[in-house]
């Protein structure tokens, strides 16, 4: 196995790790391992993370559907809007510095860090 | 369901899939709030119908940021199709750890990649 192939393979264990134990996509970790470990630029490490949530999250709905938890109306009643907020979201994006979407997503980090220790 | 209830997803489902796009996630932070809040399901359901919703936005904003160019599409698939060992494990780990062993953890991951990004966002900007 190449190694940058097992990279890949340690960063979609970590995220499913991470998703399995506190019920997040998996983008919190995914984003920062592939610009920090493998050198991607900021944007396209979070359009990659996005095309991987989007398996990972389709495999976890079809495994909470066998359960009978997911609600499909619900779901497309606050994805519609979402998809909205998604392409507005991209589209700003693409106009501010790479820096700025680092910072953003460093801040966010943080954020989230004090609220799990408090 | 009342008219304020539905503008409260339509509100929330908009500013999840925004961050979504700007940060690369699905929006599952906000997603599950939300269903809670507004349509009163349970945290189990609201998971559960958030990770469809999140499927539907990641698809949507990856093919997006495809047109832009900035998708590596067989990194990102081999990622999402490798994740099922990782989300078996995180599961087995998260029923035998106790829960603030994992979030004090957690909290310190996201504090070194904070730190790792907050010196990308710090350096000097690339030449034009």
């Amino acid at each position: 196995m190449s190694e940058r192939l097992g990279r890949l393979a340690v960063i979609a264990t970590v995220a499913g790790m991470f998703s399995g134990l506190f019920g997040i996509g998996g983008g919190t970790v995914i984003v920062p391992l592939l610009i920090l470990w493998l050198g991607y630029g900021e944007r396209e490490a979070t359009g990659t993370s996005l095309a991987a949530i989007a398996v990972i999250a389709a495999l976890a709905a079809g495994a909470h559907a066998l359960y009978g938890n997911v609600d499909p109306l619900a779901a497309l009643l606050i994805g519609l809007p979402a998809v909205g907020g998604v392409l507005a979201g991209t589209t700003l994006q693409q106009r501010i510095p790479e820096q700025a979407v680092a910072g953003v997503f460093a801040a966010l980090l943080m954020a989230s860090a004090t609220v799990l220790v408090l | 369901m009342e008219a304020g209830d539905l503008l409260g997803l339509l509100v929330i489902g908009f500013s999840a899939g925004m961050l979504g796009g700007l940060v690369g996630g699905g929006g599952g932070v906000l997603f599950v709030p939300g269903l809670v809040i507004f349509l009163g399901e349970s945290q189990l359901e609201a998971e559960a119908t958030s990770l469809l919703a999140m499927a539907l936005v990641a698809v949507v904003g990856a093919a997006r940021q495809g047109g832009y160019g900035n998708l590596r599409l067989r990194d990102g698939l081999v990622v999402g199709v490798l994740s099922p060992i990782g989300v078996g494990a995180g599961t087995v780990l998260a029923n035998n750890l106790p829960e603030r062993a994992l979030e004090l953890s957690f909290a310190a991951l996201q504090l070194y990649f904070a730190y790792g990004l907050a010196r990308r966002a710090l350096r000097s900007p690339d030449p034009p």
